[in-house]
């Protein structure tokens, strides 16, 4: 199987890597920066979490990825998405198109409403084959059987003929899962995929994803505001706040010692048994209206650390440095205090 | 399902026996057919008897009624004036509209559904606000205007058809009495997918076979039009025995001798037995034509269950 994909031209050529993305929303009511200067890159067999309230703009950034932004009202402004050193941006619609669901997949956060209520899952399952790989009818029934049976979803040989709705909702996910896994794609963008799911079948399609992700040597990017879900299956985090990204870190790091208010501020409202009977720390106010972003720091009239720089100057992420002065790899922090803030 | 047809089905008798029994007495009991028979002059009191005798008119309207419905399970739908069964009329008038009804319905569908997909998928734009326009006039003008219209532009002033269709009505004569027939429906065709497809373009379903990397016309064609067809195709439905009723009007214009011509004369000349036979084959029509849409429900949305 994981010989299907071919291994990386220069092996210091990320799988995805996406530089300066900007994404505007043109409404009526205005213009919506929801994306602004995001940069960030996965590797083959690597996770990503991508972190963030709704409204942070991380569902944006992975729809700008795939290509499949509803424009209007959304235009891509700005910036590369580089999928193994080729700027998809700049690529034609058609080259766009067989990368996408072949190269590189979604998985939705809803599958209700992702799949398609009046097709039969074989068929929506089937469907990839035919137009990807221009299978006939019989064998792409055949793949959608196995794809089915790979996911675990039991007596596929049968439930291939049922409908979206007449799954449960663990079982519409593993199809949702099992349709992204179809063509074995390089890169699995997954948008919340447990969100809609009961805490217990989260944990099943969770690492179900994740066992199939390092079957596959597959890059994942996963987008959630649930930091549980993150730290048992992520490597590394990208925070995002106000379509910026506040700090990135392997996943350890980020959870021992973060270098942002914000961070902080996200996982100490983290519900903790040992402070059983406390109030719970919440981040105060709320994330900022996107088409009035406050200037400087976006994350400034939230900020329990909140000084004069941060109201007028604007903080881009920039490489942390441990106590002995070395760089330390994979950090990253959009804070002026990211120095102070990391040795808090 | 079959338990459901069958219910439906016999639901529909009581709906038959009403509809049929109210036509029944608006023509037998309001009208007095045997004077209708002897037109202008006015009937000798012996013959206007022994005429009702054997029509079983001096009976009270009830029996009436029976041995009317009688008759019919037996396929004798009753004579015309003019000696001609009722049956036989039927069988020369019910083709020619079937072929009217047809063309209609298939211009319907060609055209409707096509204006809809395209102003659909570009709302708010200059095309969609064409469409929007045209339909709401062609709503608002009545079909005898349309009719009369379009067959003196094509029939008389350019000459591109005859104005008048003759006694075979074959389908090429019908494709003009067809488009006129069709207008009011199609508008409503166009209006109806229109926003359907507007509503569905951005349903996750849609996203998702984008997501897939499907061609665009795969995403359109199979996964946005198969859910958006759904409200649509029930109006089609429905449409069709509105049709066949309906085209009293059209018919009329155009010299067709179908199913509203032959009413059309029956109600002129207070011939009873035409005008309750043709309307009650058109109750059934329109009551199979109901069954038929609620069961393509089950069919275009498996989650649609019967029981």
């Amino acid at each position: 199987m994981a010989t299907m994909s071919p291994a990386p031209a220069e092996p210091d050529v990320p799988l995805l890597e996406v530089r300066d993305l900007e994404v505007e929303f043109r409404t009526r009511d205005g213009v919506a920066k929801a994306v602004d200067r995001v940069s960030f890159s996965v590797g083959a067999g690597e996770t990503l979490a991508v972190l963030g309230e709704s409204g942070s703009g991380k569902s944006v950034t992975a729809q700008a990825v795939m290509g499949i932004l509803d424009s209007p009202p959304g235009f891509v402004t700005g910036g590369q998405v580089l999928f193994r050193g080729a700027d998809l941006l700049t690529a034609g619609a058609e080259e766009r198109r067989r990368v996408r669901g072949a190269r590189m997949a979604m998985i939705f956060q809803d599958a209700l409403s992702a799949l398609n209520p009046v097709l039969t899952v074989g068929a929506q399952l089937a469907e990839m084959f035919r137009v990807h790989e221009g299978r006939s009818r019989k064998e792409s029934r055949a793949k959608a059987v196995e794809l089915m049976e790979r996911v675990r979803i039991p007596a596929a040989r049968t439930r291939v003929n049922d409908y979206p709705h007449q799954f449960s909702g663990g079982m519409r996910q593993r199809i949702m899962i099992a349709m992204a896994l179809a063509l074995e794609p390089d890169l699995i963008i997954a948008d919340e995929p447990t969100t809609a799911l009961d805490v217990t079948v989260q944990a099943q399609v969770m690492d179900l994803l994740a066992e199939l992700q390092r079957e596959y040597r597959m890059g994942l990017v996963l987008i959630t505001h649930d930091l549980g879900v993150v730290a048992d299956v992520a490597d590394r985090i990208a925070v995002m706040y106000a379509g910026r990204i506040m700090e990135t870190a392997p996943v350890h790091d980020l959870y021992k010692n973060p270098a942002h208010p914000y961070t902080r501020g996200l996982l100490d409202s983290i519900p903790r048994l040992d402070r059983k009977g406390h109030e719970l720390y919440a981040v105060k106010g709320l994330p900022p209206n996107l088409m009035a972003i406050p200037p400087g720091c976006p994350f400034h009239p939230r900020c329990p650390r909140v000084r004069d720089i941060c109201l007028a100057d604007r903080p881009e992420p920039a490489p942390l440095t441990g106590a002995d002065g070395r760089e330390l790899p994979g950090r990253t922090s959009a804070c002026h205090f990211r120095k102070d803030e990391l040795h808090a | 399902m079959g338990r459901y047809v069958i219910r439906r089905l016999l639901q529909m008798i009581p709906v038959f026996i009403g509809s049929t029994f109210l036509i029944f007495v608006m023509v037998y009991a309001l009208g007095d057919p045997v004077a209708a028979l002897f037109g202008e002059k006015a009937p000798d009191p012996a013959t206007a008897a022994q005429i009702r005798h054997d029509l079983y008119l001096d009976q009270p309207i009830w029996k009436q009624y029976l041995h009317y419905m009688g008759q019919i399970f037996q396929g004798d739908f009753g004579t015309a004036f003019n000696g001609q069964p009722v049956t036989e009329l039927m069988g020369e008038a019910f083709p020619v509209t079937l072929r009217l009804t047809l063309v209609a319905v298939v211009i319907e569908i060609a055209v409707g559904i096509t204006l809809g997909v395209v102003s659909g998928l570009r709302r708010g734009r200059s095309v969609d606000s064409t469409v929007l326009m045209i339909t709401l006039i062609v709503i608002s003008v009545p079909t005898f205007v349309t009719g009369y219209v379009l067959q003196y532009l094509f029939g008389v002033e350019w000459g591109i058809v005859r104005p008048s269709v003759s006694a075979d009505a074959t389908f090429g004569e019908l494709l003009l009495p067809g488009t006129v027939l069709a207008l009011v429906s199609l508008a409503y065709v166009t209006r109806l997918s229109r926003t359907s497809i507007a509503e569905n373009v951005r349903a996750d379903y849609v996203r998702t076979a984008v997501a897939k990397g499907l061609p665009r016309h795969r995403v359109i064609v199979r996964h946005l039009l198969r859910n958006s067809l759904i409200p649509v195709v029930t109006f089609i439905g429905t449409d069709i025995g509105v049709l066949m009723g309906g085209a009293i009007v059209t018919e009329r214009i155009f010299n067709i001798h179908g199913v509203g011509f032959q009413l059309y004369q029956g109600v002129l000349r207070n011939n009873s037995p035409t005008v309750v036979g043709f309307v009650t084959v058109l109750v059934i029509v329109f009551l199979l034509a109901n069954l038929l849409v609620d069961l393509c429900y089950a069919v275009l949305d498996p989650r649609i269950r019967y029981a």
